[in-house]
């Protein structure tokens, strides 16, 4: 038997192969054969570590060193140096170092790092090998459902965890489980919402990369709870590599009989199929997504009838957000008590974010629900960039709200955030630097929303060509005191009329940029005589 | 490959609409949905052709004019906003001498802006055809497309 003394991690996702980590991968491995290293160091395949922007990223066992921005011009001298001689190659060793586990602070008064929940697996394990995710206790979740719990007994484990909805609208989990159980009607499905387009966001393409098989037992877990048979991944068509990563996990997991007829002898039957979007941001409001997926254009239904009881193909349906699934084998294999042991009382569990902007590290990070902004940015993300000064913060996507330096020090969560008329949204952290312009940004925003208007309703589609029209002016220098009020105005008149959450949701960013930095958006605008 | 052939990959079901449209993109070399490939969509699924065409209006990545051999999908969310996504505008704009939606006079390459790719640790970022590039510049851009025009 070979005894491997050396593994060779290599990240392997969208960002790393746009650096050329397959490049890498190949000459690293080519080096090592000849070498004469085959046998003793072995190259594996992982997703994201959490770090962007740093190129290739590799990481060597035992030693756990990390190296960043590596070319495929680097591996003879990795192979030769570190992995023969045992001499690190110090020019290439990673500073910015990712922090993504989950730190705790309430009870020790000080940062500890903890495991983490539903990155847990992601840049530890080769996502392509389902052999991998069992042996991190993968498929335990449905084997206690199947001989232990039942289905009833898996909602309320969900119940009991406190779980909430990941993909923005906070909708209690185990009650959307329970209503779509309950309601009439057959067949039912289960749909996971992965058409991720809230500007900022990437947490479910980096969960689809790193670990496709906890989505697909999340499924399940939620087929088996609500007697549903099939489900449906709609995922955008940009991600191909989360389209190619999950389509390998769901072939094996068909092939281990975990997908199909009668699994593990539980009398149970459940499969899955992915569908591709095609760029309509609106298509991931959850019944638009049904009617995209029913083949038509992407418009928003009429609510009631909710999903819940008249979904897809006027079935019972829950929707829900690949992060909100993917915690779910981890509370059924480890219990709801463990899971209330993460984050708040009202707010359970942890938050996957991805941070950006002029921060040192950008990337991904997972906390717990209720650690502050200034933690997230000073301590996961290493400060802003450059050592410039915050100026503040756009939380949740183009659909969240501004912050500024007065938000700090507030717990993100979904409860605590309501209070300060903010959302934790999607878990998109935008900073931004004292250079900012506000305008600037909220004019970003409102283009944004005029461009993915779907065209439904009347509020939106003129709502947000007139705000557009409004704030081209005022950061052209044209605009003038009433234009700012009409800013107002109008989205307010939007959030009470408009059709769906898109149109209702434009008014978080105007009101918020004029309640952290009103007196920069006045500045701007011709001052009356 | 042709019509009849990326047809019969897919069960005739409504719902497979968007990947039918996907495929049939591909497949055209000025990367649209022609007149040809909207009837035969339509054909096959067993509805109108203008259904075919509303729907393929709907979502962005269909076009329904012919386009570049190449297409430069630049991001301009708030997140590329910030890091820079309007000088690039400009800085393409002035380069390939086109404006947005406009094609290259070679036929080269067709420049559109799109909403957030998801990529956003590498802001600003942009796709060419189906592979995505981060942390642009200028001269980034320049190397890109170069490669891209020597490719050919
Ligand atoms: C315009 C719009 C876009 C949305 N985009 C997404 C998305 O990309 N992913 C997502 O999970 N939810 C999105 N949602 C929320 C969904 O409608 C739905 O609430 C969610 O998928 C439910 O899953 P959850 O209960 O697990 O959060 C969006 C909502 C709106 C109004
Ligand atoms: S609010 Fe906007 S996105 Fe929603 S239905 Fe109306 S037009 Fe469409
Ligand atoms: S894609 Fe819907 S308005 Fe542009
Ligand atoms: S904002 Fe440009 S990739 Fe996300």
């Amino acid at each position: 038997m070979n005894l491997v003394r050396n593994h060779v991690l290599i990240s392997i996702d969208a960002g790393t192969i746009m650096a050329g980590a397959r490049a890498v991968e190949k000459a690293l491995v080519d080096e090592i054969n000849r070498q004469g290293l085959a046998g003793e160091i072995a190259v594996l395949e992982t997703g994201s570590i959490g770090a962007t922007g740093q190129g290739v990223v590799i990481v060597v066992y035992p030693e756990g060193l990390y190296y960043a921005n590596v070319t495929p011009e680097d591996a003879s001298e990795i192979v030769e140096e570190h992995l023969l001689k045992g001499r690190p190659v110090k020019r290439l060793i990673m500073t910015e170092m990712p922090r993504q586990q989950v730190i705790r602070k309430e009870k020790t008064g000080l940062l500890k790092e903890q495991a983490r929940i539903v990155l847990r697996n992601s840049g530890v394990i080769n996502p392509e090998n389902i052999d991998e995710y069992i042996a991190e206790g993968g498929y335990e979740g449905i084997e206690r459902a199947f001989t232990e719990l039942k289905p009833a007994g898996v909602i309320k484990e969900i119940k009991d965890s406190g779980l909430v909805g990941r993909g923005g609208a906070a909708f209690t989990t185990a009650m959307k489980w329970d209503f779509a159980s309950k309601a009439p009607g057959d067949p039912k499905y289960i749909i996971c919402n992965a058409d991720e387009g809230e500007p900022g966001t990437f947490k479910d393409r980096l969960i689809l990369e790193g670990d496709p098989h906890k989505l697909i037992e999340g499924m399940m877990l939620a087929g088996y709870a609500v007697g549903a048979a099939k489900g449906f991944i709609y995922i955008r068509g940009e991600y191909a590599l989360s389209i190619e990563r999950l389509e390998k996990a769901i072939t094996q997991a068909r092939l281990y009989g975990l997908l199909g007829e009668n699994i593990l002898e539980s009398g149970f039957s459940f499969d899955l199929a992915v569908m591709k979007g095609a760029g309509a941001y609106v298509c991931g409001e959850e019944t638009a997504l049904i009617e995209s997926l029913e083949g038509k254009r992407g418009h928003p239904r009429n609510k009631p009838p909710y999903p819940v009881t008249e979904g897809l193909w006027g079935k019972p349906t829950v929707v829900n957000n690949v992060e909100t699934l993917a915690n779910v084998p981890e509370i059924i294999r480890n219990g709801a008590a463990w899971y209330r042991g993460y984050g708040t009382d009202k707010c359970p569990g942890t938050k996957v974010y991805t941070i950006i902007g002029n921060v040192a590290t950008p990337g991904l990070i997972e906390a717990e629900m209720g650690t502050t902004l200034r933690d997230i940015i000073y301590e996961y993300a290493g400060g802003i960039k450059e050592g410039k000064k915050f100026k503040g913060a756009l939380v949740g996507g183009a659909a969240g709200a501004f912050m500024g330096p007065e938000m700090l020090d507030a717990k993100m969560d979904f409860v605590n955030l309501k209070e300060y008329a903010a959302v934790l949204g999607s878990g998109a952290i935008l900073v931004m630097d004292e250079s900012t312009d506000i305008v600037g940004m909220l004019q970003s925003v409102l283009h944004f929303f005029k461009h993915e208007s779907c065209g439904h309703c009347v509020p939106c589609r003129l709502g947000t060509k007139q705000l557009v029209e409004i704030v081209d002016r005022i950061a052209g220098g044209k605009g003038k005191v009433e234009d700012i009020e009409s800013l107002v105005k109008i989205s307010e008149v939007m959030r009470d009329t408009s059709f769906c959450p898109l149109g209702q949701s434009l008014n978080l960013p105007i009101s918020s940029s004029l309640k952290y930095f009103r007196d920069e958006v006045y500045g701007r605008v011709q001052q009356p005589a | 490959m042709n019509r009849e052939a990326i047809l019969k990959k897919f069960e005739p079901n409504l719902s497979n609409i968007l990947y039918i449209m996907h495929d049939l993109q591909d497949n055209n070399p000025e990367r649209y949905l022609a007149k040809e490939d909207i009837e035969a969509c339509g054909d096959y699924l067993n509805v109108p052709y203008s259904y075919v065409h509303s729907v393929a209006s709907f979502y962005t990545m269909f076009s329904l004019k012919p386009r570049g051999r190449n297409i430069i999908r630049l991001c301009e969310s708030p997140p590329c906003h910030l890091m820079g996504a309007d000088s690039l505008i400009d800085y393409l704009k002035g380069s390939l001498k086109v404006d947005i939606g406009g094609t290259t006079k070679d036929g080269m390459f067709t420049l559109e802006l799109t909403s957030c790719l998801g990529v956003c640790g590498v802001a600003p970022a942009m796709m060419l055809n189906e592979e995505m590039f981060g942390n642009l510049t200028p001269e980034k851009v320049d190397s890109i497309l170069d490669k891209r025009r020597k490719e050919i």
